[in-house]
């Protein structure tokens, strides 16, 4: 009388379908991020204190100018892309892992009308939300601290572009992240993308000193697989009014390619990260 | 006329298996089982550890997907009606799933959210519900400073927010003082009237005896039996059973009083099944003088043991 239904694997690979539940997992995390403000806010704000103490004012000391600038404006919108990368991969990784692993607390959400899918895609939105406000944090203070040594080094509109390039950076690096994950077995997994992927991009990515002058070939690659690459482009265009020439390609260049490398790898990435979520999950 | 109505609603089927299915590679959890639950009804799941009691209960609320079968909930089938499904069912899983990040009352509030249950109204429901749970004194509590009943209790409060049509209570009981056993049975009682299905698996008998209108007994992932409790008992036991200590001479003794009875010697315990009146059992001890002498009712235990064998089952 009744069929038997034989399906495919529910977790197959799809497209995201995704609804504004996204924003219920974003309010959640919100909402604990507002209560425990103390411990978000201060070491976000000590961290790129220290940098620019060590590199600004200590290194920085005995470096003339870099490309025209002084090395602390060099190093002022690296800094600001940093802290956004630290900050959100933190949260994708570490975070979110402790939400789903340790607290259950994606099998609680997923109990509700919300899916899967966005519930990973909340994460993805707070982790950029999350990284996007460190990031306006060490800008403001970078800002401030800029005004003791030399001219101020912000244009008008830093304050309107700095946190939109954030929040798009901040996408597609929550992308990735969340990509480690879902495929994280347990927790000190972590360390593999924190000591191979990140601690190298954090020094060289155009950070703190010029990718120009690597060779030619490193300068290609630097350009082709590290975000922080393009995220520092935008936010030394945006800061400094020009980024540096890499593999030959002047400002002009570098921020479409920029603004269109990020657009794409974040779509790609948000793709992969909720299916593999999904695959994860759903058993 | 109210008989044909209360009827025809107790009939109306919510939730329908057929051939439900559910494998991991060639371990097989849930094996093509077919039930129907109808509105309005209690129904427990029984078995041992691993028997696919949890699987099931999983499966109604979209957590986990079927391998193969047919299941429906409220007319939805969980293949592609998830999302409807799960704005109709209220679950309160084994495992702790409270959101330590909140407090008890911002569990609620937070949780309501997921509903789309506006603020106030969350925060009306979610005060309603720690009242009836007795956790008014706790609201403001961190969750790590809870008790292991104040937990489930807190569980199973934040499974009525969105006034569900199904509950789904999977071992609602399990590490509860008597009294907070009691109130859970309270609340299943009061969401019975409320014409609130309710399906529970459990390890306690009593309590599927005392809660349950229909019992389910599965074990490795099939369905063994499926019935009234009072029924269960009467098919498999009988009415009554008698206890005595192990002694080899007893047996033939036994047989020859009882010779209908089915007698088993279980933990140097002899217990005679019968449906025999008690008056039997008055005569034949009155003759023997026998030490450690019980006479019980039988109960749904007895037909789980004998249903589903005495080894342990260490998985699950």
């Amino acid at each position: 009388m009744t069929e038997v239904n034989l399906r495919g694997s529910p977790a197959k690979f799809s497209i995201p379908k995704i609804t504004s539940n996204v924003w219920k997992i974003w309010r959640r995390n919100a909402d604990v991020f507002t209560k425990t403000l103390s411990v978000n806010f201060l070491p976000s704000m000590l961290e790129p204190i220290i940098y620019l103490i060590a590199f600004g004012f200590g290194l920085g000391g005995f470096i003339p100018e870099i490309n025209g600038l002084p090395y602390i404006n060099f190093i002022a919108p690296a800094l600001v892309a940093i802290s956004l990368l630290n900050g959100v991969f933190f949260e994708c990784t570490y975070s979110t892992f402790v939400r789903m692993y340790y607290q259950k607390t994606f099998d609680a959400q997923v109990a509700t009308p919300i899916s899967i899918e966005e519930v990973a895609a909340g994460e993805i939105l707070w982790g950029a939300t999350r990284g996007t406000i460190n990031s306006t944090i060490v800008l403001i203070v970078v800002g401030i601290s800029s005004l003791f040594i030399n001219q101020p080094i912000f244009t008008t509109y830093t304050f309107i572009l700095i946190p939109l390039i954030m929040f798009f950076g901040g996408l597609m690096i929550a992308s990735i992240a969340l990509c480690f994950t879902a495929i994280a077995p347990y927790i000190d997994f972590f360390n593999y993308p924190f000591f191979l992927f990140i601690t190298p991009m954090l020094f060289l990515s155009g950070t703190f000193f010029p990718i120009s002058t690597l060779p030619q070939p490193a300068q290609g690659i630097a350009l082709v697989t590290l975000p922080l690459t393009h995220i520092v482009n935008l936010t030394r265009g945006a800061i400094t009014g020009a980024t540096e020439t890499i593999f030959g390609l002047t400002t002009q260049t570098l921020i479409p390619l920029a603004i269109i490398w990020i657009i794409i790898i974040a779509i790609i990435f948000f793709i992969i990260s909720i299916n593999l979520m999904k695959k994860r999950l759903i058993r | 006329m109210e008989w044909i109505i209360f009827s025809s609603k107790s009939r109306d089927v919510l939730i329908k298996a057929v051939a439900l299915t559910k494998r991991y590679g060639s371990f097989v959890a849930v094996d093509g089982i077919d039930f129907e639950v109808y509105r309005g009804e209690c129904v427990g799941f029984l078995g041992p550890n691993g028997a696919g009691k949890t699987t099931t209960v999983r499966m109604i609320y979209c957590f986990l997907p079927p391998s193969s079968g047919d299941l429906t909930v409220a007319g939805l089938s969980v293949y592609d009606k998830a999302r409807e499904i799960k704005r109709v069912v209220g679950v309160a899983p084994q495992e702790d799933n409270l959101d330590i990040d909140f407090s008890v009352v911002n569990n609620l509030v937070v949780y309501a959210r997921y509903f789309d249950i506006p603020k106030v109204e969350a925060l009306r429901r979610a005060e309603e519900q720690l009242k009836f749970f007795q956790l008014e004194e706790k609201r403001n509590m961190h969750i790590e400073a809870l008790s292991t009943g104040m937990k489930r209790r807190l569980i199973f409060a934040r499974a009525l927010l969105h006034e569900p049509q199904v509950l789904l209570l999977d071992e609602p009981t399990t590490g509860l003082d008597p009294q907070a056993r009691h109130l859970v049975w309270n609340a299943v009682r009061q969401l019975k009237k409320l014409q609130v299905t309710v399906i529970l698996t459990t390890h306690y008998m009593d309590e599927a005896e005392i809660l349950c209108d229909r019992i389910i007994i599965i074990d490795h992932g099939k369905i063994i039996e499926d019935g009234k409790p009072k029924e269960l008992i009467k098919k498999h036991i009988g009415e009554n059973v008698l206890e005595i200590d192990y002694d080899k001479v007893l047996i033939p003794i036994l047989k020859q009083t009882f010779p209908d009875a089915h007698i088993e010697v279980i933990d140097e315990r002899i217990q005679i099944f019968t449906s025999k009146p008690y008056d039997i059992f008055d005569g034949f001890l009155h003759e023997h003088k026998l030490p450690n002498v019980t006479i019980r009712k039988a109960n749904l235990e007895d037909v789980f043991l004998k249903l589903t064998g005495r080894a342990l089952r260490e998985n699950d």
